[in-house]
């Protein structure tokens, strides 16, 4: 078990190595920093970065606008999947705007939302729309995969409609709302930070990432990157953690 | 409980066509060669199916239904799963004593026989004037058969039985119709 766990770690290692040596050698072979800086100037330009106390006020200022955004829209996603799942009027009403709203380019909704709200907003706006699709569509499909013998059992034994709610429907959903929700994040993360790129609002990653490619500082605008790509796989695995130990904790 | 020319059939595949039978109360157990009807009749009789034609006139209105495939919810415990129809907590864990279940497991670490007694449990706790079961001792050895018999009968209620082995008929001392 412990050496499957070596190899497995060693294997990573060894693929982080391969690329981040293929990138040195790119760097090194454009040779101006201002284009591809190597990981070493990007790096140092991090840890820069990281004594600016501005940079973690950037830092937990954009987590505070995706986490808020995503949880708004996860909750109205589970909201509207109720809704939609039990009224037959709210599914003909409710679905084409959600399927419009999973189609239309969040560009358009960033430029649109620039005209009718406050720029700080504008994150929070675009990570909930971009969540609200997905999780919405994981559920209702897992809704109506809900094994038929079930309902037909719960039809039998005269269960309560909240019974089949409680211990069919939400059961049976609950994988889907699970997979809806992984996937979320990472959406709620690109279109947070491409918002605040767009909306340049006060202390946020996005406008730092906006202002170092402005002023021409590649290793800065890499090294928001590296900030985005670190909290985006960090958040995902700590809502990852929360989501199955609250499956593991109701299995109990 | 009568039945007068019943008639059902799945898409273009005629099950029953014009079907009479009558069935006494006790215990009856329905016999006959796979597919020839037994689980679409039992379901017709219990209102889970609509007839296409004909009538069944039954004056049990509250039925209990035990179904051929165990139809239990695989994300509650054994006990939960009977508490789910049924508010009987003493009875529920006295036949699943009786029956040799553990309450406390999942349903996932039941075997398919032990499965099949959580199934049946289930069926007889629920609050009904009548029972129809569908092949109820299904992966149940002879000792476990009996038992579960005596269980049925002790019931005294109109039951309804689809089964393919006399044994079983012979454990439940119940007439039989072949269809």
């Amino acid at each position: 078990m412990i050496s499957i766990l070596v190899n497995r770690h060693l294997k990573r290692i060894l693929a982080l190595t391969f690329w981040l040596s293929v990138w040195q050698l790119c760097a090194l072979k454009v040779g101006k920093e201002l284009i591809l800086p190597g990981p070493f100037a990007v790096v140092k330009a991090l840890v820069n970065l990281a004594a600016q106390s501005g940079f973690w006020i950037n830092t937990v200022t954009t987590i505070i606008r995706i986490i808020s955004g995503y949880l708004l829209g996860v909750i109205s996603a589970v909201i509207l999947a109720i809704l939609t799942c039990r009224y037959e009027t709210a599914d003909t009403l409710i679905s084409p705007v959600i399927r419009v709203v999973r189609a239309t380019p969040v560009a358009s909704f960033i430029i649109l939302a620039l005209l009718w709200m406050g720029k700080s907003n504008v994150p929070v706006l675009m990570s909930m729309l971009m969540v609200i699709p997905v999780v919405w569509e994981n559920i209702t499909a897992q809704y109506k995969a809900t094994d038929k013998n079930l309902i037909e059992m719960a039809q039998a034994y005269r269960l309560s409609d909240w019974k089949k709610f409680r211990y069919i429907y939400v059961p049976s959903a609950f994988p889907g709302f699970l997979s809806g929700c992984l996937t979320a994040m990472g959406l709620a993360w690109k279109s947070g930070i491409a918002a605040e790129v767009l909306s340049q609002p006060k202390a946020a990653i996005g406008s730092n990432l906006y202002y170092s490619k402005l002023y021409l500082e590649t290793p800065e605008l890499f090294a928001w990157t590296a900030v985005v790509v670190i909290l985006s796989m960090l958040i995902e695995k700590i809502i990852r953690f929360l989501l199955f130990r609250g499956v593991s904790h109701e299995n109990k | 409980m009568r039945i007068s020319d019943l008639w059902f059939n799945y898409e273009n595949k005629p099950i029953f066509e014009g079907l009479n039978l009558e069935i006494s109360d006790g215990i009856t157990c329905l016999m006959g060669e796979s597919g020839i009807g037994k689980t679409t009749l039992l379901k017709l009789i219990a209102g889970l199916l609509e007839p296409q034609k004909g009538t069944i006139e039954n004056e049990y209105k509250r039925i209990s239904f035990m179904f051929q495939e165990d139809r239990l919810l695989p994300w509650l415990s054994v006990r939960d799963n009977i508490l789910l129809v049924t508010d009987k907590h003493k009875e529920a864990d006295e036949l699943l004593s009786r029956l040799e279940i553990d309450g406390d497991l999942k349903i996932s670490e039941l075997s398919g026989g032990m499965a099949r007694r959580v199934a049946l449990i289930r069926c007889l706790l629920f609050d009904s004037d009548m029972l129809i079961m569908d092949e109820p001792f299904k992966g149940m050895d002879g000792k476990l058969i009996e038992k579960a018999a005596e269980i049925i009968k002790s019931q005294n209620k109109p039951t309804l039985i689809s089964t393919h082995s006399l044994d079983e008929v012979k454990a439940l001392s119940a007439e039989v119709i072949t269809l």
